[in-house]
């Protein structure tokens, strides 16, 4: 599970108001190499919820020296693109899981691939 | 079908693309390949996300990413036009899935800003068109396409005797 798919997921257990963002307990994280392109990233970073990307980035100690704010003019900072790029697409959750801030919840992640399924009752 | 998409709608390169229904995940990969930013993929199977997991591998794609949900009880306004693009091959709505490519068809038109690209039977064209039209959508037919699909499950006859 990558950073960028992370930070659109939230839980939709029965009831829950507030099930964003997940919180991210990992037993397995690894880093890949994905092709950088500075256009989709630049175009990626208004959709997202900046905060909880840096929340998700630190609970993974991958933050390294990601920015708390989104910094000004950022689309033609390239710097600052690879950064955001490498955490969105190349960190990714390979054990582990997301935990409902709300109802506590756990949805495990196993090879890579968070499990939302919610049994009758949660629905 | 991908091929089109790109190169005459221009809505897969470098854009962020959701396959619903994903099963084994040819399409995904197809996206990916056609350089998608990402393309994440949904679907309820295990044991299809675990082949679009061991295709994604031995195809070295880096840029596709799958999440296991029911798209029935997705709760689509949280990912309202978070998707430039969606692509899909969903249930065919027929035989045991009656209405299913509708709810597909539904999720898919909430969390797409541009461009919903859908699979079909002809048969349900005029009733896809009908509610395209009740919603305020606009629907184009980009391509006909016919498989001959030999009906392979036998209904066993019942024993005489």
């Amino acid at each position: 599970m990558k950073l960028l798919t992370h930070n659109l997921l939230t839980s939709h257990v029965k009831g829950v108001v507030k099930g964003y963002p997940l919180l991210i307990k990992a037993t397995e994280v690894k880093v890949n190499e994905v092709d950088f392109n500075p256009q989709f990233v630049s175009r990626m970073i208004p959709k997202l919820e900046w905060s909880a990307l840096v929340q998700a980035a630190e609970e993974l100690g991958q933050r390294q020296d990601l920015p708390a704010e989104l910094v000004p003019e950022y689309e033609n900072n390239e710097e600052f693109l690879k950064k955001v790029h490498r955490v969105l697409l190349e960190v990714e959750v390979i054990e582990g899981c997301l935990r409902c801030p709300e109802s506590g919840r756990e949805f495990p992640i196993s090879r890579g691939i968070p499990n939302m399924l919610l049994s009758e009752d949660e629905v | 079908m991908l091929y089109t998409i790109q190169n005459t709608f221009d809505d897969i390169k470098g854009k962020l693309v959701a396959d619903l229904g994903c099963g084994c995940g040819v399409l995904s990969i197809g996206a990916a390949m056609l350089d998608a930013g990402l393309c994440i993929g949904f679907d309820i199977d295990d044991d299809a996300l675990d082949i679009f997991r061991r295709n994604a591998e031995e195809f070295d794609i880096s840029n596709v990413d799958l999440v296991q949900c029911d798209l029935c009880s997705l709760d689509a306004e949280a990912y309202v036009k978070k998707f430039d693009t969606v692509i899909m091959n969903p249930p065919f709505g027929t035989k045991h899935n009656q209405g299913m490519d509708m709810k597909f068809l539904w999720a898919a038109l909430s969390m797409a800003k541009t461009a919903v690209y859908s699979l079909h039977k002809t048969s349900t064209r005029e009733h896809i068109q009908k509610k395209a039209n009740d919603w305020g959508v606009k629907m184009e037919v980009i391509a006909e396409l016919r498989y001959d699909l030999p009906a392979v499950l036998q209904v066993p006859q019942k024993e005489i005797g």
